[in-house]
């Protein structure tokens, strides 16, 4: 220390008691849940451009571009008009081609999230290793492109709706709430899925199975007066199923004659409110418990 | 056989004897050792996979490396510091520690505010033109959107790309490799860091651009930075670095002023 000429307070301490005595935190130490969801807050704007970033990209190298964000949930309905509303011809429902639109593109919300989600970190591993950033950004970021995707295909839903013969009325506003709550849910769903799949490939694989089991139980494509055959404990589950709720709202506000299984609309408020509250704390949280293992190995 | 030459106290003696000197990384006997795939080297057959789902082994193509064996140094504020050593050694795996994206299994890192790695492979989004990549990585490192506002563009002449045609406006994917590795970097300095980690950016831009950086990375200094630069090319350590630290095979062989560690370095090297 010949060229110091006061004593160095540092001398003669170890490591740890150097690192202690200055406040250094331990490298890639997991923050506490509130200082997380301020951080997490202070990136809201990098939030919004990547999903931004995120909905120019996903069709930058097709023809028709960003038309296809209209015209894939379309043919999506066509499709499944032809079999479900023409070879298979359902006549229970009254305007069928509506009921249908409608469980689909809701349907097509979580879907298109949790597939996305999945991927959310395991896609994104460059920008993962070299910026530091709270990690939920990027599923959140996820969550939101589809809520971009969704109000494009919620103005071609309302094309089709007014187009077969419901009148315009003031229920219609309940769509906003509803849609609300569910992209909190997804954005639970999606934290959750984000962190399975950062662990394990395999997800990907397993995670379209499961999408279309859900859809099969959520009654998209049939009449949900199929359930009440079920037995009863069968029938109660899918009552709960979150996205049979979301559905089932969205076609209360929009349709003047859709068959509902859930007859008690303060239920269905409830289970819907409740399913946002608990996926998304849940999913933060299961998130949050993850954050410093992303980008790993 | 560790040799520690004049250790670090004697490495910023240029800074004044009056001022404290304050630690930004401290590295207590760090022991590293993570899990490598070795890609498709058998049992990889389906029912392979399916007997290791069984007998709950792990896969046989996953091996351990003890990257990392009990390195402990301090690194001080306004310090540059270089890292070198063979192809192997453990730079940029000690850099990832520091930086907190792998864990240690023995011994600790502690770190001042949050370090930046700032590697070669670091991708952005490559969808997305030159302009639009800069905004997300300034506010990926917490810019504020009117401050990226007002260094975007200084940020794209930096890198240069747009001195062969308005490049800028182009997906990352249609850059050359060293075009890429300038947006980079440019992107990352534009950022006052605490502590920036810098593994072999450097050396993939041309000359012109790399005496830009080399002055960039002074002036992060100068800022009461740290910076840590890994690097095969020994003239830009130093040029660049007062401080190096030489590893091999995971050990610090010497830690010390740059031309007495280089000499030490190069007379290994020459002697293999």
């Amino acid at each position: 220390m010949a060229t110091t000429a006061l004593v160095d307070p540092d001398t003669g301490l170890t490591q740890a008691q150097l690192a202690a005595r200055h406040g250094l935190r331990v490298a890639g130490e997991r923050p506490s849940l509130v200082e997380y969801s301020r951080r997490l807050w202070a990136y809201r704007h990098f939030i919004a451009a990547y999903a931004n970033a995120k909905l120019v990209a996903s069709y930058s190298n097709a023809k028709l571009g960003q038309l296809w964000q209209v015209l894939t949930p379309l043919t999506n309905a066509a499709v499944y008009y032809l079999i479900f509303g023409v070879v298979l011809a359902q006549n229970e429902i009254p305007n069928f081609i509506a009921y249908l639109t409608t469980g689909l593109f809701i349907f097509n919300f979580t879907q298109s999230a949790v597939l996305a989600g999945t991927q959310s970190i395991s896609s994104n591993l460059g920008l993962i290793r070299a910026l530091h950033f709270p990690r939920a950004s990027l599923p959140l970021s996820t969550t939101i492109t589809q809520f971009q995707q969704l109000l494009a295909s919620m103005v071609v839903l309302i094309g089709i709706v007014l187009v077969t013969g419901e009148p315009l009325t003031l229920k219609w506003l309940l769509l906003v709430p509803a849609l609300l709550l569910q992209a909190v849910f997804n954005a639970g769903v999606v934290l959750l899925v984000a962190r399975l799949g950062s662990k394990s490939s395999d997800l990907k694989q397993v995670m379209p199975f499961v999408m279309r089991t859900w859809m099969y139980g959520s009654g998209v494509l049939y009449s949900v007066s199929l359930f009440e055959r079920l037995p009863g404990w069968a029938t109660t589950l899918v009552q709960y199923n979150p996205l049979l709720v979301y559905i089932e709202l969205a076609r209360y506000s929009l349709l003047e004659q859709a068959p509902l299984l859930n007859e008690s609309l303060t239920q269905l408020w409830l289970v819907a409110a409740g399913w946002a509250l608990v996926a998304g704390i849940g999913g933060f949280i299961y998130f949050w418990r993850g954050e410093q293992e992303y980008g790993r190995g | 056989m560790v040799e520690h030459i004049g250790a670090s106290t004697e490495a910023t003696a240029t800074l004044t004897a009056t001022q404290e000197r304050i630690p930004t990384v401290v590295v207590d006997d760090a022991h590293i050792i993570y899990r490598v795939h070795q890609g498709a080297a058998g049992g990889t057959t389906p029912v392979a996979a399916l007997r290791r789902l069984v007998k709950r082994t792990h896969a046989p193509n996953v091996r351990e490396v003890h990257a990392v064996k009990g390195v402990s140094f301090t690194a001080y504020r306004g310090e540059a510091i270089g890292l070198i050593g063979s192809n192997g050694s453990g730079k940029s795996t000690i850099l990832r520690a520091i930086a907190g994206l792998l864990p240690v299994n023995r011994g600790a890192i502690h770190t001042q505010g949050q370090p930046s790695l700032l590697g070669v492979n670091a991708a952005l989004l490559n969808d997305l033109s030159g302009e639009r990549n800069v905004v997300l990585g300034c506010l990926a490192m917490g810019m504020h959107p009117d401050e990226v506002a007002k260094q975007a563009a200084g940020i794209i002449d930096f890198s240069g790309i747009n001195e062969r045609g308005d490049f800028a406006s182009l997906p990352m994917r249609t850059y050359s490799s060293g075009m890429a590795a300038r947006l980079r970097f440019s992107i990352a300095a534009a950022k006052k860091h605490d502590v920036l980690l810098i593994d072999e950016a450097l050396a993939t831009g041309d000359k012109g651009f790399r005496k830009r950086s080399e002055q960039r990375v002074r002036e992060l200094r100068e800022g009461a930075g740290t910076v840590f630069l890994v690097s095969h090319q020994l003239s830009s350590v130093r040029d660049t670095c007062e401080r190096t630290i030489w590893l091999e095979s995971g050990v610090i062989r010497m830690d010390g002023p740059t031309d007495e560690v280089i000499r030490g370095y190069e007379a290994y090297a020459n002697s293999k």
